[in-house]
């Protein structure tokens, strides 16, 4: 018989142990790799150093990786809050059997593979795409949008969608149907009831919502990939080729490892700056 | 139109789809005038508050305010204050700040404002609770913010949606003379709905019963009690027992040696009519009283104050109810004789009492 202190453990067992052999484990392993040192004659040179972070910082290549990738983010967190936030509101407006299927709509990102969501973007966006024979056919210029940071914040945009309204969606659903109506005979135009009574009751959705997207959008590899193409790199993409192109494992590891460390920071300054101004507010 | 009328509906109407919720609704009010609309759910009350709020367009008819039509404004233009049956309070504003709402949608002075808003939160009693959240405020403190929120704006007419409905027994009955005291006190015409026919008649100068979307009776609370005349509004307002009668020369009868006597003439000789009589106006007799209907009782109910015997007799059942004098009650099963004061049976309406 296991005494009842130890049953929690026991049934958690089979998780932890999941995470600990798929998360904690490679993790640990990619920490220590980042502290190696690659050379291209011998490969991994044992022993620990900073060389391989050193290398990172002195070096201004990385930190424009790293500054594209924040913009890159930056802007599809920015725009996906613009267009998610009146979607979802407009969406929780919506009649019964309106709302469920443009709700599919909104999903269906999620619903195809990310290589074909890409591709596609390609075949939209290429120089004899869609929007080009629109262009051209309206008698303007074509453009050259695809394989600029331009072409993955659109297609970035498309697919982190869901994850901002989703929860937005979910706190709008906890609004008190009457509330609207109370600010309304108080005298608060549309505007007002939007500006002051809904959107201060949504924040929360719209924060979890952003940092869920910039945190997706940031360490993102297949569009940036296949819609960036090679000239536009990014953080996820760079880390790729340091593994299996260079097959400098070390500097792979250490810039994931950067990228991780900033995320997290982000995601703690935002949370904490939130904090104190909505806990209070929300009771949350 | 009349122009002493302060705010009238005339012919109010609406319908969603082939369903009726509301027909031909008229009605005058006073300025100053606190208004019950009472009925059961789906009666069309909330229809016509939300007709009179704006948040719903009426499908016929129009509303008069000082003389003005708002039919078609819009709810933020109207400028009445509404008190909403789950009472809608911003969760995200603190008492003061959901207080002053309205008054900052209207520019107001902040200097005079804070001062309006303060003046009114001692008026419900809530100066202590300026600061906090409504979600750290009990249901009573909730109910007076809703009305501090919609009494500040000094609204020409005050909508109550089920202001009550939500608190305790206890509190309700205090919050019924609260309510009272502050429309008297700031004389605001006002509108309530309810479906708690106690309520409306306590508190209300004047009360409209509906059901199915029409209007039964509109009058004041007591004269509705005693002199309802349809079968609906016996039965909603108050308890009440219908016996049948037969019209005779003077007088109407109820079985073979049982007459009441009428004032007036009621119908053709012969006819048959329903008549009503609340369960208070029948008295058990005492020695000094001449019986006028044997009964057996069955069942008692003790009410605290009152007593409720529901009886048998050649009449059918019917349910009397005594004051309780703190003397032991009538026993179950036990015979006993009534009498009543004839004055008090009413003659249901024509069209009732065919039913």
């Amino acid at each position: 018989m296991i005494s009842n202190t130890r049953t929690p453990y026991f049934l958690s067992a089979p998780a932890l142990g999941l995470f600990g052999l798929m998360v904690l484990f490679p993790f640990l392993l990619t920490f220590l790799l980042s502290f190696q040192r690659f050379d291209h004659q011998v490969g991994i040179v044992p022993g620990y150093t900073l060389d391989v972070y050193k290398h990172i910082l002195n070096d201004s290549f990385y930190w424009e990786v790293f500054g594209r990738t924040a913009w890159v983010s930056l802007s599809t967190t920015l725009l996906c809050v613009l267009i998610g936030a009146p979607e979802a509101y407009v969406l929780s407006r919506m009649r019964a059997p309106w709302r469920s299927f443009f709700l599919v709509i909104i999903l269906s990102p999620l619903l195809i593979s990310v290589v074909v969501r890409a591709f596609g973007w390609s075949l939209v966006l290429g120089p004899a795409g869609l929007l080009n024979s629109f262009l051209q056919s309206i008698g303007l210029d074509r453009v050259r949008i695809l394989y600029t940071p331009t072409a993955v914040v659109i297609a970035l945009v498309h697919v982190m969608l869901p994850f901002m309204v989703i929860p937005v969606w979910t706190s709008l659903q906890k609004l008190d149907p009457q509330i609207e109506n109370a600010a309304l005979s108080l005298g608060a135009s549309k505007f007002q009831v939007w500006w002051r009574v809904v959107l201060p009751q949504i924040t929360p959705g719209l924060l979890s919502g952003a940092l869920i997207v910039f945190a997706l959008s940031a360490s993102a590899f297949a569009i940036p990939g296949l819609v960036g193409g090679r000239r536009v790199k990014m953080v996820a993409t760079l880390i790729y080729d340091e593994y299996l192109h260079e097959l400098n494992w070390p500097l792979g590891a250490a810039i994931a490892l950067i990228l991780l460390l900033v995320n997290l920071l982000v995601m703690y300054v935002t949370q904490k700056m939130m904090e104190g101004r909505y806990a209070r507010r929300m009771g949350s | 139109m009349n122009h002493t009328d302060y705010l009238s509906l005339q012919g109010l109407s609406k319908s969603y789809g082939k369903v009726t919720a509301l027909s031909d609704f008229n009605l005058s009010v006073a300025q100053g005038e606190f208004i019950s609309l009472l009925g059961p759910s789906g009666c069309g009350k909330t229809t016509t508050l939300q007709l009179l709020a704006g948040f719903v367009q009426p499908s016929a008819g129009d509303i008069f305010l000082n003389g003005k039509s708002i039919t078609h404004l819009p709810p933020n233009e109207r400028g009445l204050g509404i008190v909403f049956q789950s009472y809608a309070l911003f969760p995200h504003m603190t008492v003061r700040e959901n207080v002053s709402f309205g008054l900052e949608m209207r520019n107001m002075d902040p200097v005079e404002r804070i001062e309006r808003v303060n003046r009114i939160l001692a008026m419900v009693q809530l100066d202590a609770y300026a600061d906090r959240y409504p979600r750290d405020l009990s249901g009573g403190q909730r109910q007076r913010v809703a009305l501090a929120r919609a009494i500040v704006i000094e609204p020409p007419v005050l909508l109550l949606d089920e202001p009550l409905s939500n608190l305790d027994a206890k509190l309700r009955e205090a919050m019924q003379f609260e309510l009272r005291r502050i429309q008297r006190k700031l004389g605001t015409t006002t509108l309530m709905v309810t479906h708690d026919q106690a309520e409306a008649l306590s508190i209300s100068d004047r009360v409209v019963v509906m059901d199915s979307g029409r209007i039964q009776q509109i009058d004041a609370p007591h004269a509705l009690y005693e002199s309802s005349d349809s079968k609906f509004v016996s039965t909603f307002v108050g308890k009440t027992n219908f016996l049948s009668a037969t019209v005779r020369a003077r007088s109407l009868q109820l079985s073979t040696d049982l007459h009441v006597q009428t004032h007036e003439p009621i119908g053709h000789e012969g006819s048959k009519v329903t008549l009503s009589i609340r369960p208070e106006k029948l008295k058990f007799a005492q020695v000094s009283d001449t019986p006028k209907l044997k009964v057996q009782i069955k069942e008692r109910f003790f009410l605290g104050n009152l007593w409720l015997y529901r009886v048998d007799s050649e009449l059918g059942e019917l349910e009397v109810s005594c004051i309780n004098d703190g003397m032991a009650p009538k026993n179950e099963s036990g015979v006993e004789h009534l009498t009543w004061d004839d004055a008090h049976f009413k003659v249901m309406s024509a069209p009732e009492a065919l039913k």
